[in-house]
């Protein structure tokens, strides 16, 4: 059932402050709408869960790229265009570029934001397996002040987050610490563009002297949440690429998800693929390479 | 922007259409497409999906590609706007649009004004666009009557008459 205009109140303070002093307030009562790109989608098919909708589009404070010599801080009011048109980005967060390039189209990468793609909490969001991969930390606002909690805990089920009712994301940060890794991403889906994704990898690892000295392999779309694979991570440190590595990595893979039938894939083709992914992450890990080069 | 917060009824609010200035009275969530067909009479911008799939409904909003189904009025308040109305000159189709009759990229004519500014948003941002930067820069765009490849030729065929080589 479509939803009336009349029915709706939507208003735009302009400052963060203002936002956060309503969200607090009435805590549930207000719906924060950034782009629109989910949340106008869920007012025309009529399930919007809150009335009052305060719009964050173009905050001051939620804008942004900050670049210091540890780290990046993205507001979370940044657009997937911005991401992918971001030098430091595409050049040391592949993973972050890759998947902002590959979500929706041009119209909506100009609209949707990644705190918005956070927030939605999509098991298929593209963005947050790279997210996990790189650890990033969220900087979280309220009027009760500022906190810093990291990416991977935040989900903890389905479209459930530890974001407190009167509290908004302000910014993602992550650390420069990954020009020397081999950056992996991949999305399994229908179509390039506008597809939401059957499965989609984000891995780093680091090889050395012949032993994978570090990894992190990161999913989505295979369980309720995105999800990272500590213990397969665990299991391949140290260790040198062979068949064997292979062939427990898939074993691995395909315990450690949880994915459904739905009407864009099925169970099972979703823990082949993942494994296959996963086995091709770890290949190519294991191939002497110039450092720093993304696959894609 | 206006603040409505005040009462739950219709608001005041101005942005700037092909050039023109217009202020409309609507209420906050009211969608810029409806805005635009219906207290506008700019009746080019096409409804497809209504959920930002199919690109039938874009716009240029400050000079960027949206989908004009996924924004509320409000948030178009103080902007800037292209529609299909403003991409002629007069009675002279853009280099873009006689490209589409020419080729054969209009058929049914629904997909087509999101196509033509997908394009233009394209154009402005690279002058001279290899194929894969048009498949990529119309894939938020559905076509079911053409087949795609007669849109491309299109806006490989207006890039190059817009920068002669």
């Amino acid at each position: 059932m479509r939803s009336t205009p009349s029915d709706y109140e939507l208003i735009a303070p302009g400052k963060l402050q203002t936002v956060m002093s309503l969200l607090a307030e009435e805590p549930g009562k207000w719906l924060p709408i950034a782009g629109g790109t989910d949340v106008m989608v869920q007012y025309a098919a009529g399930k919007l869960p809150a009335r009052k909708l305060v719009s964050i589009w173009n905050l001051p404070e939620l804008r942004g790229i900050e670049i210091s010599a540890e780290e990046i801080r993205i507001g979370a009011g940044c657009t997937y265009t911005e991401l992918r048109d971001h030098n430091v980005i595409a050049r040391e967060f592949p993973l972050l570029a890759s998947a902002a390039r590959w979500t929706g189209g041009i119209a909506n990468q100009n609209r949707g934001t990644l705190g918005g793609n956070i927030v939605n909490a999509s098991p298929a969001a593209d963005s947050l397996p790279a997210l996990l991969a790189y650890e990033a930390e969220l900087i979280l606002v309220s009027v009760r002040g500022e906190r810093r909690a990291p990416y991977l805990g935040f989900h903890t089920g389905y479209k459930k987050m530890q974001l407190a009712p009167d509290e908004l994301i302000r910014a993602i940060s992550i650390r420069r610490s990954f020009s020397d890794y081999l950056h992996y991403a991949r999305k399994v889906g229908a179509r390039n563009a506008q597809a939401i994704s059957k499965v989609c990898v984000a891995a780093l690892g680091q090889q050395r002297h012949g032993v994978v000295e570090d990894v992190r392999i990161a999913l989505g779309s295979v369980a309720p949440i995105p999800i990272r694979l500590p213990d397969l991570e665990r299991e391949i440190k140290r260790k040198s690429v062979n068949a064997e590595l292979l062939q427990l990595a898939r074993r691995m893979a395909s315990a450690a998800i949880q994915p459904i039938d739905d009407i864009r894939s099925t169970a099972k083709y979703r823990a082949a693929v993942a494994g296959n992914l996963i086995a091709e992450f770890l290949e190519q890990l294991g191939r002497p390479r110039p450092s720093g080069k993304t696959n894609d | 922007m206006t603040n409505s917060s005040e009462n739950h009824g219709k608001c005041e609010l101005s942005l700037t259409v092909n050039g023109k200035l217009e202020t409309v009275r609507v209420f906050p969530m009211e969608r810029l497409l409806d805005v635009l067909r219906h207290e506008l009479g700019l009746t080019g911008t096409k409804e497809g999906c209504g959920e930002g799939e199919c690109g039938s409904c874009s716009v240029l909003m400050n000079g960027k590609l949206v989908n004009s189904c996924l924004i509320p009025a409000l948030q178009a308040a103080g902007t800037n706007l292209t529609t299909i109305e403003g991409v002629a000159d007069g009675p002279q189709l853009s280099a873009l649009q006689a490209a589409f009759l020419e080729c054969g990229g209009a058929q049914c004519g629904i997909c087509t004004p999101g196509m033509i500014l997908a394009s233009c948003h394209l154009l402005d941002k690279k002058p001279e666009p290899t194929l894969d930067d048009i498949r990529e820069a119309l894939s938020g765009n559905l076509c079911r009557c053409t087949g795609y490849m007669q849109i491309f030729d299109a806006v490989a065929q207006a890039a190059r008459r817009r920068t002669p080589a």
